[in-house]
């Protein structure tokens, strides 16, 4: 799950991380009420990704006229496939440095790990490849958490000065932010030193881990709606993960990484896959509102079914999905490979109830359903 | 290591409706299983073994060396750290979606007692002919015999599919290994590479990758020490980047994870890489005559 900034800066304040005064706005009017109410303020975009400054869709504005305006040009401009519905008209602070810092999951240690730069800004992932001493990495061991003194101890010799115990403290408050948020990426880019000695959060990036959205319901329901077609989301709503692929070659399997290899295969003999759909784990009982699914993209002229049966039973599959083609009587070839768990008695009911034989091999079974979906064309 | 029948496993969770179906399955195939949990069944039995309210427990009444657990994701921080506890050797976790930071407990205590996680999200692991611990068809004789193939996945579903068609080929194996979908997982592929490498039984081992992450690149730098040919297959070649492909771990994001990238530090060390499933067979036969001459 994302957030726009507008949602996550309220979280690091309730944790004690300052951030400059706010208002959110949704037409240019009101930016211009806000900015008089506000002062000198920055006009910025709220979308769910990184890349707005660049996109030009955070400006400086020194009066309210000033701020009406730029609301006028970002309103309505896409960045990075979002369309900006809304502005956060934020009072500008008077910068004496930029800094860096991250919270997030380390895969290598499987533990969590703090990033901290001097060099804060717009291009830190460039400063992160081009100048690798300037990005500090600060290893967390999760039983024991991250207090004021490792942070301090962590920040020895950055050249924070006297803000050096200030700069910790932030530290320390946004691992509790990442540990009870469960978070994947807590991001402040930049955190920065004030003329008048403060720590505030200028922005902030945070994605929390979708495997926790039942322990943080309260921030589900705040949640950056992701980006999705119709039919994405139709699957999302059932359980299931659904990628359209431009293709014409349907494709159902179970398991993503059985779902995946059918996708190679049928790129491999020279077909282009439709989708990527899995009904694998808890999912496999769901072959019906699957198959309807697949069935919504009118570019499909041929349907594969590969089943590898371990958790997910073939028989139950198989069972489902031929009821709902029955059903459907959809007018496109369909060809099955069943293997492993309840193998003979799915292909039992693909014999009985279609009439078809299941290819052995999930090659032959790949090549039958490109065939037929270049014949079709 | 590799699960042998000789080994006393544990069922967390096992009255459950999976629990059941499995236990059942690897009770039959010949997998000794000592005991279950359920916390509120203590004291019974179920499928003739008896069950406790945790692993610590069973383990004062019966040596355990693997437990097994299925547990949904929520309590499986709990249910991992009590079976670290109990000073299992391995833990295999099948549930998939446990929130990132209950893993990374799980990971700690695991490191603190010694315990060998395999998981999260996996499929588990089979010896064929002998026991299987997880919700692999091992029972299944078209897809599973036994042989000289180590067999090291990702993915359950694919690994199942590769098994096969060896089994298909005339190939047995000596071992499964079902490192998990997740990206922090206990046993790596390199882990898991290391240990068939090790195995007097494993003639050859095959590696199902999967895009995401770089474990097919750590992979790559143990097989260049081996001697022991090693054909791979890495799923996801026709998967747009910057999409969780159903697995949360198979994601392209950047330059990371990238097919070609895992395609060509496994080539660079000599191994064999498959464009289709199929094609496995045929590299694993010219890798061991290769050996052979």
């Amino acid at each position: 799950m994302n957030f726009e900034e507008y949602r996550a800066k309220p979280l690091l304040e309730t944790c004690g991380v300052a951030v400059p005064a706010s208002e959110l706005v949704w037409d240019a009017d009101a930016a211009e009420v806000a900015a008089a109410r506000i002062g000198k303020c920055v006009v910025k975009a709220q979308v769910p990704t990184g890349k707005r400054g660049k996109a030009g869709g955070i400006k400086l504005a020194a009066t309210s006229e000033e701020a009406k305006a730029h609301a006028q040009a970002i309103l309505g401009m896409e960045i990075d496939g979002h369309r900006v519905e809304k502005l956060l008209i934020e009072a500008q602070v008077p910068i004496a440095q930029e800094l860096y810092v991250a919270v997030l999951n380390d895969v290598a240690s499987k533990n969590p790990l703090i990033l901290f730069s001097m060099m804060g800004g717009m291009d830190v992932e460039e400063v992160a490849e081009t100048d690798p001493e300037a990005m500090r990495k600060i290893p967390v061991d999760i039983t024991k958490g991250f207090d004021l003194s490792s942070a301090q101890r962590a920040l020895e010799g950055c050249g924070l000065g006297e803000m050096q115990a200030a700069v910790a403290d932030v530290l320390v408050k946004l691992y509790r932010a990442y540990r009870d948020r469960d978070a994947e990426l807590l991001e402040i880019n930049p955190l920065v030193l004030t003329d008048n000695g403060q720590v505030v959060a200028l922005d902030c990036k945070l994605t929390i881990d979708d495997s926790a959205a039942p322990r943080q319901a309260e921030l589900v329901e705040q949640a950056a709606p992701e980006l999705m077609t119709a039919l994405e989301l139709k699957a999302h709503e059932a359980g299931l993960k659904y990628i359209a692929l431009g293709g014409s070659v349907g494709v159902l399997a179970n398991g993503a990484g059985l779902t995946m290899t059918s996708m190679d295969a049928i790129t491999h003999y020279g077909g282009e896959p439709a989708n990527f759909l899995e009904i694998g784990g808890e999912a496999y009982t769901k072959s019906k509102i699957a198959l309807s699914i697949l069935l919504e993209n009118t570019d499909i002229r041929s349907l594969l079914v590969n089943f590898c049966g371990a958790f997910a039973r073939t028989d139950v599959m198989t069972e489902g999905l031929v009821a709902a083609w029955k059903d459907l009587a959809p007018d496109i070839p369909i060809f099955f490979t069943i293997h492993g768990t309840g193998e003979d008695e799915a292909v039992k009911i693909v014999r009985e109830e279609l009439g078809l034989e299941p290819f052995d091999l999930m090659d032959d079974a790949v090549k039958a359903a490109v065939a037929a979906a270049a014949e079709a064309a | 290591m590799i699960v042998r029948k000789e080994h006393k496993v544990l069922v967390q969770g096992i009255t459950g409706k999976q629990g059941t179906f499995w236990t059942k399955a690897m009770q039959d195939y010949g997998t000794s299983v000592v005991a279950g949990v359920n916390p509120r069944k203590a004291g019974t039995e179920h499928l003739e073994v008896p069950v406790y309210a945790c692993a610590v427990d069973a383990a004062r009444d019966t040596p355990i060396d693997v437990s097994v657990m299925f547990i949904p994701p929520m309590a499986a921080k709990a249910a991992a750290i009590d079976a670290c506890e109990a000073g299992v050797k391995m833990l295999v976790c099948l549930t998939e979606h446990i929130p990132a930071h209950d893993v990374m407990e799980m990971h700690a205590a695991a490191a603190a007692n010694a315990v060998r996680i395999v998981g999260p999200n996996t499929a588990g692991v089979v010896t064929p002919g002998e026991c299987f611990v997880g919700i692999m068809p091992a029972f299944n004789a078209n897809v599973f015999r036994p042989g000289e193939i180590g067999v090291i996945s990702r993915s359950g579903s694919l690994g199942t599919l590769v098994s096969l068609n060896l089994t298909q080929s005339g190939f047995g194996q000596s071992a499964f290994y079902g490192v998990g979908g997740d990206p922090m997982i206990g046993t790596t592929s390199r882990d898991a590479l290391e240990i068939l490498d090790a195995d007097a039984r494993t003639k050859a081992v095959v590696l199902c990758g999967e895009i995401g992450g770089s474990a097919e690149e750590s992979a790559a730098e143990y097989a260049a020490e081996m001697s022991k040919p090693v054909v791979a297959f890495i799923a996801g070649r026709a998967s747009p980047p910057g999409k969780k492909m159903g697995h949360a771990g198979a994601i392209v994001s950047g330059s990371s994870g990238a097919y070609g990238a895992k395609r060509a530090a496994l080539e660079a060390v000599g191994v064999s890489v498959a464009d289709v499933p199929s094609q496995i067979p045929v590299l694993l036969k010219e890798g061991l005559d290769r050996k052979a001459a």
